[in-house]
């Protein structure tokens, strides 16, 4: 009996989270015309691939943007955050922990407190409207909780480690690169995993710093499906198309991808 | 003189031929109002092979996603090379008063505009000495659509008042159609709300509003809102989630029997629809404004710092000419701000609008930006969203009143 | 030596940046809200605008004023949005984790498909739902496909408001929560023994409640009644939101349940504990701590909610607006620059407030240790 429940309860929860997709893929496979609102949840008939060849084609650059945003802006955080977290837990310095948790309130403040100084910054060093604005201002942010998944993770690391390479005459650099580095690839990958997926999900910085030419996915879709009298089938392939990337990352890379979620919860 | 000045217009015309680089046209037009846009471009480019053109359109009815795109980034010192601005008060109290946009008046003097154009439109986009965008159209706002095969299944005739409105939607009502009147979201109320309010108060009374000798919070303006909400009871109550187009097609379903809107409804009937205008559809100036014309401009300026400074002359140019515009308006439900248009080449629709567009009195729109400056408009959404929430003409009326106060209006 | 000054030098841009881009712009912004700029349209957009201190008056505008109504429905619909979206994720999240407990067949299946709208973007899972929820289609056509007739629930488009109060009771009814959170904190000062705080939390507590019972009654900050409430309109957000989050409260709960010894489980069944009990008396306290770290991480989200609601509902549409959706419509449409630096300024308070304490005591756990 109580097994029955269980599986009740479980199948419906399923449709709950898949019934969604399941309507988006059958309003991007309908031909226009034949989207209407009593029928939406009937079988397209003929499926009409085209809406997914007709959105790639208006959201290709935009896609291209956000590949390339996400992908430097994730790989220099990365970078800066493991110095950044190899510093605070193997070389503390007084005062280092109190700087952390300054830093540390960086993530989580809204970002509405500092949109207009920011928009205004970015225009005075020129970087309005281009990609690279954009690149740096989601590697500054993501400074905070990128140093700290990697203070975490460093702290594990026993110091006995650093103070054997000491020894053996390795500076600052030197244990960085031969002892801390090497053991450094799953906090890489979890890392890289939650910068982009944020990355490429972000929007306000998007929509306030971009001008269309280095628009990412999310304020195109977003202005897509806003705008009016829309035929549903662009917006829904289009959303497919915003979705896959950080999807794929989900599917291959599930387990990372949990462990970053922890991470990201800040589990002190 | 008039050689010298030939021979600067073959040399201009040559170098036109050899113009190139870019253009970056900014508008709110796309999806259904795009055709007429994309016309005009493929005629720029017809003239000037060399340039490229991007088309750079935000959707989003009224402009409102648009406008705040064009705000970040006139802000962010990358205005495009030309934008889409409505001519009035959205263009002078926005951009001219901040020392934003470019003097046009020699382009004006140049192609002989000041002839060409009704002297009323000029002096809607005039601002301390200067001429400041090219008015491309004429739009009304003040007109009732309705579907005449439908009508007569039903027994009704399009109202004349808004006393006779309210009466034709409860015969309507105890027909069966529960919603006689078609609404959309926010900016369309906004718009039926301007129509309601020029017939209660006339035109003199609208015009008052504006310049700030008729108080929101007098008795007569309030009463608008009173008219306006009982209005309110006719229309569809999932307004909020329908665009002006789906507003529009329950008209044409049959779902609704008015919609009250300005005439690109009429193009998007007949060029998105393939309606034909006077049988497959009709219109009437919305209740109680008979023989006056709530007008709305589309423009274009050139803002200060344009990068493509010469090819953005040279869209106005088109823009501006006799050519440009009667490629443009038919295919946009609107008609030319030109006097001098071809009737030939509009509709039965758009050679209605011209005739009364010559005879009727002219007024401005507020929702599409003639008569009050945006720091008003914007925050008239904000009354709006007040009256729906409170449905109390009075609060409504005050908030009006303090916005109006606040941005100084008429002052 | 050497290494020390290197490490610091390797952290020092870092921190100059986030100095900067946080406190320096949180800084400016202060000033900016404390100014008038936007209130004069020729210095509104112009290219070197001239602002003018003018002190609080914004702040002070958007409280009691009379055109920011608009702003004061923002902020109880981001209290009740934040407040059920919470409760829902959680609550849902613990139920999916509990179900998965039990490994039932196809766990991983399951399990992914709870979690993978977490890979999703706000916009992405708002323009989904704003589709779903159609008010003639989607969700409300769904009972028709079994015969059923259509539900007629207009979602986003409705106006109704429920649990409506007065805008001018606000006061007393803020006194009297804290009041009463203070004499809670008081009672259990009270159980553990520890009369410092018992005497402070009372005293405070006591006096709040009883201005709040007397004076507190006669505040007005507007001179009429304005009501406002829980706007409808929400519950589909709320459920768009819920569908995207509950996944990781589940992924959260799941670790907390696979992290219980099973000595301690043990012990509650020799204890003679039925199921129900094991859950209620040993599990959900052993998960407390999980529960805060999710309820600190959900309410930083929902407080910071613009991207989800920009994609459901757009911008113009008061009954599901929040603070951070009015601020970019007052700074980036309306040109009131200052007002949305002002609102920019109180979303941070708001913040603030939840996750000051929190890390300071994640500070002080580091530090014990």
């Amino acid at each position: 009996m109580g097994r029955v429940i269980l599986y009740a309860f479980l199948l419906l929860m399923a449709g709950f989270f898949l019934l969604p997709v399941y309507l988006v893929i059958l309003t991007a496979l309908k031909e226009p015309a034949k989207i209407t609102l009593d029928t939406v949840w009937h079988w397209p008939d003929p499926v009409y691939w085209e809406s997914f060849r007709i959105a790639w084609e208006a959201f290709r650059p935009k896609f291209q943007n956000s590949m390339v945003l996400a992908v430097s802006a994730t790989l220099l955080s990365a970078l800066v955050g493991a110095l950044n977290g190899y510093v605070l837990a193997k070389w503390p310095f007084p005062g280092s922990n109190l700087l952390f948790a300054l830093m540390l309130f960086g993530m989580f403040i809204p970002y509405q407190s500092i949109l207009i100084p920011l928009f205004q910054f970015v225009k005075a060093i020129g970087l309005y409207g281009t990609l690279f604005g954009l690149i740096l201002v989601h590697v500054i942010y993501g400074i905070p909780i990128i140093t700290l998944i990697f203070k975490n993770y460093y702290s594990e690391i026993p110091d006995e480690l650093v103070e054997a390479a000491r020894i053996d005459g390795a500076g600052f650099f030197g244990v960085f690169r031969h002892v801390i580095l090497p053991l450094s690839a799953p906090a890489f990958v979890v890392v890289a995993i939650w910068q982009f997926t944020q990355i490429w999900n972000e929007f306000l910085f998007a929509v306030t710093l971009t001008r269309p030419e280095s628009q990412p996915i999310t304020v195109a879709l977003a202005q897509l499906a806003g705008g009016e009298a829309v035929k549903w089938n662009l917006p829904m392939a289009g959303a497919v198309l915003a979705a896959l990337p950080t999807l794929l990352v989900y599917i291959f890379l599930g387990r990372y991808f949990l462990r970053g979620l922890l991470a990201g919860s800040v589990k002190g | 003189m008039r050689k010298w000045l030939l021979v600067l217009g073959v040399a201009l015309g040559l170098s036109a031929l050899a113009q190139t680089g870019k253009l970056e046209i900014f508008s709110w037009w796309a999806g259904d109002e795009g055709p007429a846009l994309e016309a005009l471009i493929r005629l720029y480019k017809q003239k000037y092979p060399g340039v490229e053109v991007i088309n750079a359109t935000v959707t989003g009815g009224a402009g409102v996603n648009a406008k705040a795109v064009l705000k970040t980034r006139m802000l962010g010192g990358d205005p495009p090379d030309t934008f889409q601005v409505h001519a009035g008060m959205e263009l002078i109290g926005t951009w001219v008063v901040a020392n934003r946009m470019e003097d046009l008046t020699p382009l004006f003097r140049q192609e002989g505009w000041l002839q060409a154009f009704p002297k009323g439109l000029i002096d809607l986009i005039s601002h301390k000495g200067g001429i400041w965008s090219v008015p491309v159209n004429i739009h009304r706002s003040n007109v009732m659509w309705y579907i005449p095969a439908k009508l007569r299944e039903w027994g009704v005739n399009p109202p004349k008042t808004w006393a006779e409105f309210l009466a034709t939607c409860e015969t309507l009502k105890r027909k069966g159609l529960q919603a006689p009147l078609a609404l959309g979201e926010n900016w369309t109320q906004q718009h039926l709300w301007e129509s309601v309010a020029l017939a209660m108060l006339g035109a003199d009374g609208w015009n008052n509003l504006w310049n700030g000798k008729l108080k929101f919070t007098d008795p007569k303006a309030v009463a608008v809102w009173e008219t306006f909400g009982k209005v309110l009871d006719c229309a569809n109550k999932d307004a909020a989630g329908l665009s002006w187009q789906q507003a529009v097609d329950r008209v044409v379903q049959g779902q609704a029997a008015f919609n009250i809107m300005g005439d690109w409804a009429a193009g998007y009937m007949t060029t998105t629809l393939k309606l034909k205008p006077g049988t497959d559809f009709a219109w009437a100036p919305s209740p109680g404004t008979q023989g006056v014309f709530m007008m709305l401009s589309d423009s274009f300026g050139l803002p200060k710092g344009a990068k493509n400074r010469q090819n953005a002359l040279n869209w106005l140019r088109l823009v501006g000419s006799k050519e440009g515009q009667d490629t443009f308006n038919p295919l946009k439900g609107s008609i030319a701000a030109r006097l001098d248009s071809d009737p030939a080449k509009y509709n039965a629709y758009g050679q209605a609008a011209m005739r009364d567009w010559k005879s009727n009195r002219i007024v401005g729109s507020l929702v599409h930006g003639a008569v009050a400056p945006e720091s008003f408009m914007s925050q008239f959404g904000t009354v709006m969203e007040i009256f729906l929430q409170t449905k109390s003409p009075k609060a409504a009326a005050n908030a009006a009143q303090a916005i109006a106060d606040q941005v100084g209006l008429g002052r | 030596m050497r290494d020390r000054i290197a490490a610091f030098l390797v952290l020092l841009p870092s921190l100059v940046a986030v100095g900067i881009f946080v406190y320096g712009f949180i800084g400016q912004n202060l000033y900016v809200s404390l100014s008038d700029w936007g209130k004069n349209p020729a210095q509104a957009l112009a290219e070197e605008p001239t602002l003018h201190f003018v002190g609080l008056a914004n702040y002070q505008e958007l409280f009691t004023g009379f055109v920011d109504v608009r702003f004061r429905q923002s902020v109880v619909n981001l209290i009740f949005f934040t407040l059920f979206f919470m409760a829902g994720s959680l609550g849902l999240g613990l139920l999916l984790a509990v179900a998965l407990d039990q490994s039932p067949k196809g766990e991983g299946f399951f399990r992914t498909v709870f979690l993978f709208p977490m890979a999703l973007s706000f916009v992405v899972t708002g323009t989904i739902w704003r589709w779903l929820l159609q008010p003639q289609g989607g969700v409300n056509v769904l009972p028709t496909l079994l015969g059923l007739p259509p539900l007629s629930f207009p979602w986003l488009t409705t106006r109704e408001q429920v649990l409506v109060f007065d805008w001018n009771q606000l006061p007393f009814y803020t006194a009297l929560v804290v009041g009463l959170v203070l004499l809670y904190v008081a009672y259990r000062a009270h159980r553990e023994g520890e009369r410092k705080r018992r005497f402070f939390a009372l005293l405070s507590g006591g006096a709040l409640l009883l201005w709040a019972l007397t004076l507190g009654r006669g505040v007005h900050l507007l001179p009429y009644p304005e009501p406002h409430g829980f706007s409808l309109a929400l519950v589909g957000v709320i459920l768009a939101a819920m569908w995207q989050m509950s996944g990781y409260t589940m992924a959260l709960y799941l670790a907390g349940l696979r992290g219980i010894p099973v000595e301690v489980l043990e012990a509650a069944k020799v204890d003679g504990a039925n199921p129900w009990q094991t859950y209620r008396y040993v599990i959900l306290p052993l998960l407390a701590p999980i529960t805060l770290s999710a309820m600190i991480v959900l309410g930083h989200i929902a407080l910071k909610i613009f991207d989800l609601i920009f994609a459901m509902a757009g911008l113009d549409y008061a009954p599901t607006d929040v603070p951070a959706i009015y601020m970019y419509l007052l700074a980036f449409r309306g040109n009131q620059f200052a007002k949305g630096a002002t609102i920019g300024i109180l979303l941070l308070l708001l913040v603030a407030v939840v996750v000051i304490p929190y890390l300071a005591s994640q500070l002080r756990k580091e530090v014990r240790r």
